[in-house]
């Protein structure tokens, strides 16, 4: 029971990645294929009526992961302290920089939110990123069950460390492209013209870069916890993730080149998903691994009780459906691309 | 100052601060289904100019109280792990729960209500505004029945490593306390949506701008607010008082100021708990009245605080009894002021009543105080507990988080949300001004 609802949180982390990411990604490159005012007006149009409940995924995967695994989000929240309440205030300007621009016709109201909205996402991608890095490269976790992690230390991944290290700042640079071209992959799917032309082309360009901190994060994990590759020594029909990966990247390469828009954008979705899916698949059963294994963090020593895990299958299943069957009507209705010269909403 | 005490400070301040929103939006959400049904039952479009005007207001309040909420359910991890680790195995049920059913029904249909008017058509847009109400209230259950486990635990037994499990998924979601708790609180939002649209309508009216939908306003405000107000004080007050009494009687002692254990206790209206001597200074009551409305007999026995080991007392019992005696006070004067605003609406005699619409134009605060204090005497109620006779709230903090780091983030909090605050303001009252222009020409 407790594996089932370690693959539906991650499930759930996947959507909130590629849904959320598509909008923090338009926020990424938001004053590259918005150069102008009405330009930007686009961009935060096309995300407007969906950035909301896409970060839905992201309190609805949490509340998950408190119902599921109260342990884990006791130590993982409690030990990520600061950077994740800097990630609240970001989500709060993006937010504000999102809904607060359209409120007064002023270009430096205009200006500020404009701002506001890319350096807060910027910032979030970054953090998402490393946050991961965390969890691949395992936390300090003691014997009482908890950890504390200040931003930095010395850098290192090992002994007394940080919340940043080498190795989490490449997760957070990987995550930086990756996203970056997921929301400009979305933009080219929304716009028309020269926007879209900018947009195919950010993807074009920073494919280079992601392919090359692709490799690099792959390799640095190796060396930072190569026991991640234990599953799939175990269980080799993990290593088609992987090969997944690359593909990813030719296909998001070709379709980008051959104008398709919306195949190259599906192409980033499924890079995210495959990334995000080769952690997981080889941190299980770990759901938070310590720096000192004993300590570790399994799907076994921090789940919720069994009756509470069976009748949450229950309502969960309920929920995702009718979940899935507002985002297809809302995406429906707001789907097709935006004209700059379109008044209002 | 301690760690402890810096995660009650920071949770007690962003909590207070997120519900200002949610207040407005749970009770304005209601009232605009109505503003909607009107339009499309009469075919008349002022009503949909009256349901975008404050589908405007809804959308920006509904903003500030979305991304203040974001915190209250990371702060359960970040700064009460203990307590997490110890009871996530239960309300971490509702607060999924919320996230499947109600944060995403919400989050859809903002949206399609806001931005969705032409797409959609009226029929379709009538029902998101439905659903977009359906959503913020059944978020309002969700949050209540987690509030409610905390004040009287249920459906739960303890495992080997000392957390607490859920067995039984009925008796947590309909609760007995959920429900008198809920049918109180979303009361409460329903007076501050009120009485917000009234004053608003009185605003417009005494100004003599956009005077016709001022009167709509005012019409829709004064009924729903004197419906509301009366709620309040019964059948949902008196409710909510048994469940204390018989669940937490300790804190009604308090609540009420009643020292000392009494036959025929009295009804206290105002005076001052004086902690040394155990004792109310300057007490004006009413003879038997407590005894009366706590067991509906006029001799009846009610416990005071001398019948509790002391270390089973409120932490504060001052500000406890104070708040629950500004609730009850402007409880008081709502029903008043509504019930009067009433009879003068029905025989016609509003708009002209100069001092009447003033007083509704400048109320509307009030109720914003009335369900911040009303939510004080929950949670200063339920001390010195964190999950009612289980666990203490010393104990529910995070226990590697020290108290400097705690100080950083609540001097960022208490920074953002001042920036918030300006922000808000500043917009609704170019919402406001934007209504005096262009009500009835909104797109």
């Amino acid at each position: 029971m407790e594996t089932v609802w370690f693959m539906i949180v991650a499930f759930m982390l996947v959507c909130y990645v590629v849904l959320d990411g598509f909008d923090i990604g338009a926020g990424i490159v938001h004053h590259f294929v918005g150069r102008n005012e009405k330009e930007r007006e686009v961009v935060i149009r096309a995300v407007g009526p969906v950035w909301d409940g896409n970060e839905v995924w992201l309190l609805a995967t949490g509340g998950t992961l408190y119902f599921a695994f109260p342990a884990l989000y006791a130590a993982g929240f409690s030990g990520f302290y600061l950077p994740l309440i800097m990630v609240l205030w970001l989500l709060i300007m993006r937010a504000a920089g999102i809904e607060l621009r359209h409120q007064l016709d002023n270009p430096l109201w205009t200006k500020f939110w404009d701002f506001t909205f890319s350096l807060a996402s910027i910032l979030l991608a970054i953090f998402f990123g490393a946050a991961l890095g965390n969890v691949i490269r395992g936390v300090p976790l003691n014997e009482t069950g908890y950890f504390f992690e200040p931003l930095f230390t010395h850098w290192g991944t090992t002994g007394e460390t940080g919340i940043l290290d080498w190795f989490t700042v490449l997760a957070g640079v990987v995550s930086f492209v990756a996203l970056a071209i997921h929301g400009a992959a979305y933009l080219a799917v929304k716009t028309e013209g020269e926007m879209n032309a900018r947009s195919r082309k950010i993807v074009s360009y920073a494919w280079f870069a992601l392919v090359l901190v692709t490799i690099a994060s792959l390799v640095a994990v190796m060396n930072v916890r190569p026991q991640i590759l234990d599953n799939y020594y175990a269980l080799p029909v993990g290593w088609i993730i992987p090969v997944g990966v690359g593909a990813s990247l030719v296909m998001m390469k070709l379709f980008n080149a051959k104008g398709e828009d919306k195949k190259a954008f599906i192409a980033s979705g499924a890079y995210l998903t495959l990334m995000l899916g080769g952690a997981v698949y080889g941190l299980y059963p770990n759901v938070l691994p310590a720096l000192d294994p004993q300590y570790s963090l399994t799907v076994h020593n921090a789940k919720a009780g069994a009756y509470g895990l069976s009748v949450g299958l229950i309502w969960w299943s309920i929920g995702i459906v009718i979940a899935i069957g507002y985002f297809t009507f809302l995406f429906r209705t707001f789907k097709g691309k935006i004209s700059i010269d379109d008044a209002g909403h | 100052m301690e760690a402890n005490t810096l995660d009650r400070i920071q949770f007690a301040f962003t909590i207070t601060y997120h519900y200002l929103f949610p207040q407005l939006t749970m009770g304005l959400a209601p009232l605009i289904v109505i503003f909607k049904t009107m339009a499309i039952w009469k075919k008349d479009d002022r009503w949909n100019q009256t349901a975008r005007f404050w589908g405007k207001i809804f959308g920006i309040s509904f903003l500030f109280g979305v991304v203040t909420g974001i915190p209250m359910e990371f702060q359960f991890g970040t700064n009460w792990a203990a307590f997490s680790k110890f009871a996530g195995g239960v309300i971490g049920q509702t607060l999924a729960m919320e996230g499947m059913f109600a944060f995403f029904l919400e989050s859809s249909f903002i949206g399609l209500f806001l931005f969705g008017e032409k797409r959609l058509g009226q029929t379709l847009h009538w029902l998101s505004a439905v659903l977009l109400a359906v959503g913020t209230w059944l978020s309002g259950w969700f949050i209540i029945a987690t509030n409610a486990w905390m004040q009287r635990p249920v459906g739960y037994e303890y495992a080997a490593d000392g957390s607490v499990h859920l067995t039984s998924f009925w008796s947590l979601v309909f609760n007995e306390w959920t429900i008198y708790q809920y049918m109180h609180n979303m009361g409460g939002a329903v007076v501050t949506g009120s009485f917000a649209v009234a004053a608003l309508g009185a605003f417009y009216v005494l100004s003599k701008k956009q005077i016709e939908y001022g009167k709509m306003f005012l019409k829709a405000g004064v009924i729903a607010g004197c419906i509301s107000s009366i709620w309040m004080l019964f059948p949902s007050g008196d409710l909510q008082g048994r469940m204390v009494a018989k669940y937490q009687p300790v804190t009604l002692a308090a609540m009420e100021g009643l020292f000392e254990t009494k036959e025929g206790a009295p009804l206290v209206l105002i005076g001052q708990p004086d902690m040394e001597k155990k004792r109310l200074d300057n007490a004006i009551h009413i003879p038997n009245a407590l005894s009366f409305i706590t067991y509906q007999r006029w001799d009846a026995e009610v416990k005071g605080l001398d019948q509790f080991p002391e270390d089973q007392h409120p932490t504060n019992i001052p500000l406890l009894y104070y708040s629950f005696h500004i609730m009850v006070g402007l409880g008081t004067i709502f029903i008043a002021l509504m019930v009067i605003s009433a009879i003068w609406l029905w025989r016609g005699w509003l708009f002209d009543a100069n001092w009447l619409l003033w007083m509704l134009m400048l109320s509307f605060p009030f109720p914003f105080i009335a369900n911040t204090v009303g939510w004080m005497v929950a949670e200063l109620g339920r001390q010195p507990w964190l999950v009612y006779g289980l666990m203490r709230t010393e104990h529910g903090h995070s226990p590697m988080v020290s108290g400097g780091n705690v100080l950083f983030t609540l001097l960022g909090f208490a920074g953002m949300y001042t920036v918030l605050s300006l922000l808000y303001i500043f917009l609704m009252l170019r919402r406001i001004e934007h209504g005096a222009d262009e009500l009835g020409a909104i797109k």
